[in-house]
């Protein structure tokens, strides 16, 4: 299967500091990537380097066949490429209308697409005209996907959606990034909950120290508690 | 109870609170100096001079709290662009003054508002020559910010000075905006209910522009987290050096009003004004219209009504006010950023 999205020798520094030393990875199309790894391992800054918010200082991005780790961050948005930061970054004075309509760059909402997403969220449409700063933290979560999904884009970059959320939100989420796969989207998708990372990821890539040190089948690395351990120190059924 | 159940049986949304409490200061205000002025017509005069003023600093406040909320800039070379925009009236109606002193509010009407136009549009060509020129080199960067805008503004008001000398320069009102209406035994000035309907129209358009169109919708987010506006597909820039231009227009808007108001213009008045202006944005919150709004009526009111019961206090009125303010709300009165 092709790579939608290629990360060749990638570095990034921050300040002085040298977070990413030559990141390598595929994101295939169709395909929902787990990116893994403990804190600081770079998972964070590998999405925010895609999305040019922070500038890749070697190394090459490929989106398809174009170069796209020069490019501004609005043009890689217009590129295809959607992004759910970690920390949600709805606009809190707007309200959950005005936030998805600032996310449909194309002009009118889908409304198809919205009773899709309301299907999922119904909290967004009860709040539709409410303040999205008024929302608890899972609904903002809800809204930071809708305004990922409100328009179709090649490539999803969602950075630990289910950091601190209820259980139940979880499950909304889950189920949600399930539909959005079966309808054959690409995700690369950063968690630290592994056990949401073996229920939806196809594939997974383990960071550490600002390098990918393990790259396979999600299925395989679930299936080896030595190797969870090895490169997680972690292993599912400690977790059980 | 699936997942899904669970989402659906979310707890009612508190009501987002509506915080009325500034809108209703100025009104406070007003009631609370009544009782303490003489006669009731001289209560009427001094509110709508009052009102007539903070219309005009809220013109001349409200792009630079813009700025300010978007940009994260701080702009003191935003008095240069009052002042420009006043000496740009003088250009404009020096050739036209048999216009401005003819009795049809036509021929003046033909006179002022090519000056208001024309000031405008200088501004607002150099607040784009400003923002590429002194301002992009230091986006992010405060200290800088203040030295090089404050710099701006010093070699522009010279600029002014070599230009125009150092003398006041006449401005005079036209003939149907001078004089005044006489409502019970209240005199109100002519051009103070024009200064009152045009600081209204620039408010309300203002509003209608944040809340009802697509530009304002990216202004307002933009003010609030600019990374994930760019991360939505938007050139953030653009905007910027637009809302740039537009707050440097409406200084220059707020220069010839307040030109015309005094009758008189100099090379200094941007940047007596600014400190002003930089209080009433403070008050008001940083990023906020309706707050700097509020800020600009509070400042002129307490102004006004100090400077009648007792002068010496005005000196200091808005400075008291400001940190009154701040002790009860630190951040302003309606704070959108939390920068």
């Amino acid at each position: 299967m092709s790579a939608l999205l290629t990360l060749s020798g990638v570095e990034t520094h921050i300040g002085r500091y040298h977070i990413l030393h030559g990141v390598e990875l595929a994101v295939p199309e169709g395909q929902t990537t787990m990116l893994l790894g403990r804190n600081g391992a770079g998972k964070t800054t590998t999405l925010r380097t895609i999305m040019g918010l922070w500038r890749a200082s070697r190394g090459e991005i490929r989106l398809g066949e174009t170069r796209i780790e020069a490019l501004a961050t609005p043009d890689i948005a217009r590129a295809g490429i959607g992004y759910v930061p970690e920390t949600m970054a709805v606009f809190s004075d707007l309200t959950v209308r005005e936030n998805l309509v600032l996310a449909a760059r194309e002009g009118a909402m889908d409304e198809k697409r919205l009773d899709w997403i309301f299907g999922f969220f119904p909290p967004l449409k009860k709040f539709w005209l409410s303040r999205a700063g008024t929302l608890s933290g899972g609904q903002k979560q809800m809204l930071s996907f809708a305004r990922a999904f409100i328009e179709e884009r090649k490539l999803l970059l969602i950075d630990e959606p289910t950091k601190g959320l209820a259980p139940a939100i979880i499950g909304a989420l889950i189920d949600c990034l399930k539909e959005v796969k079966r309808r054959g989207a690409t995700i690369l998708l950063v968690e630290q909950n592994f056990r949401v990372a073996q229920e939806i990821g196809d594939l997974v890539g383990v960071m550490d120290n600002g390098r990918v040190v393990h790259s396979g089948a999600m299925a395989e690395l679930a299936a080896d508690a030595g190797l969870q351990h090895l490169l997680l120190g972690l292993s599912l059924d400690t977790h059980q | 109870m699936s997942a899904q159940d669970s989402i659906d049986a979310v707890a009612a949304l508190p009501k987002a609170r509506r915080d009325l409490i500034p809108l209703l200061l100025p009104v406070a205000l007003a009631l609370a100096a009544l009782p303490f002025i003489p006669s009731s017509s001289t209560w009427v005069t001094l509110t709508i001079a009052g009102l007539a003023m903070g219309m005009m600093i809220f013109i001349m406040a409200s792009g630079l709290t813009l700025i300010f909320g978007l940009m994260d800039v701080l702009n003191f070379g935003h008095g240069a662009f009052i002042a420009i925009g006043a000496y740009m009236a003088v250009l404009v109606l020096a050739p036209l003054g048999g216009w401005m002193q003819a009795d049809s509010i036509w021929l003046n009407l033909a006179a002022v508002i090519p000056a208001v136009i024309v000031a405008m549009a200088v501004t607002a060509v150099l607040g784009l020559a400003f923002e590429r020129v002194v301002i992009a080199p230091v986006y992010g960067q405060h200290l800088k910010q203040i030295l090089i805008t404050m710099g701006g503004m010093i070699v522009a008001e010279q600029i002014l000075y070599a230009l125009f000398g150092p003398q006041q320069i006449p401005l005079p009102l036209p003939t149907s905006l001078r004089g005044s209406f006489q409502i019970g035994e209240a005199a109100i000035e002519k051009y103070r209910v024009v200064c009152v309907l045009v600081g209204l129209v620039v408010f309300l358009s203002m509003l209608a522009i944040l809340n009802r169109t697509r530009i304002g919708l990216l202004i307002r987010a933009g003010v609030e987290n600019t990374e994930m506006v760019e991360a939505l597909g938007y050139r953030i820039t653009r905007l910027f050096v637009g809302v740039f231009m537009a707050g440097s227009a409406l200084a220059g808007l707020g220069g010839v009003m307040w030109g015309l108001y005094r009758e008189q213009v100099n090379a200094a008045m941007g940047g007596e004004l600014l400190v002003l202006v930089f209080i009433v944005v403070i008050i008001g919150g940083l990023g906020s219209v309706t707050g700097c709004f509020i800020g600009a009526l509070l400042v002129a009111l307490a102004t006004n009504y100090a400077g009648f019961l007792v002068p010496k206090l005005a000196l200091i009125t808005d400075i008291a006010l400001m940190v009154a303010v701040l002790l009860w709300r630190p951040r302003g009165l309606y704070p959108v950023t939390s920068r």
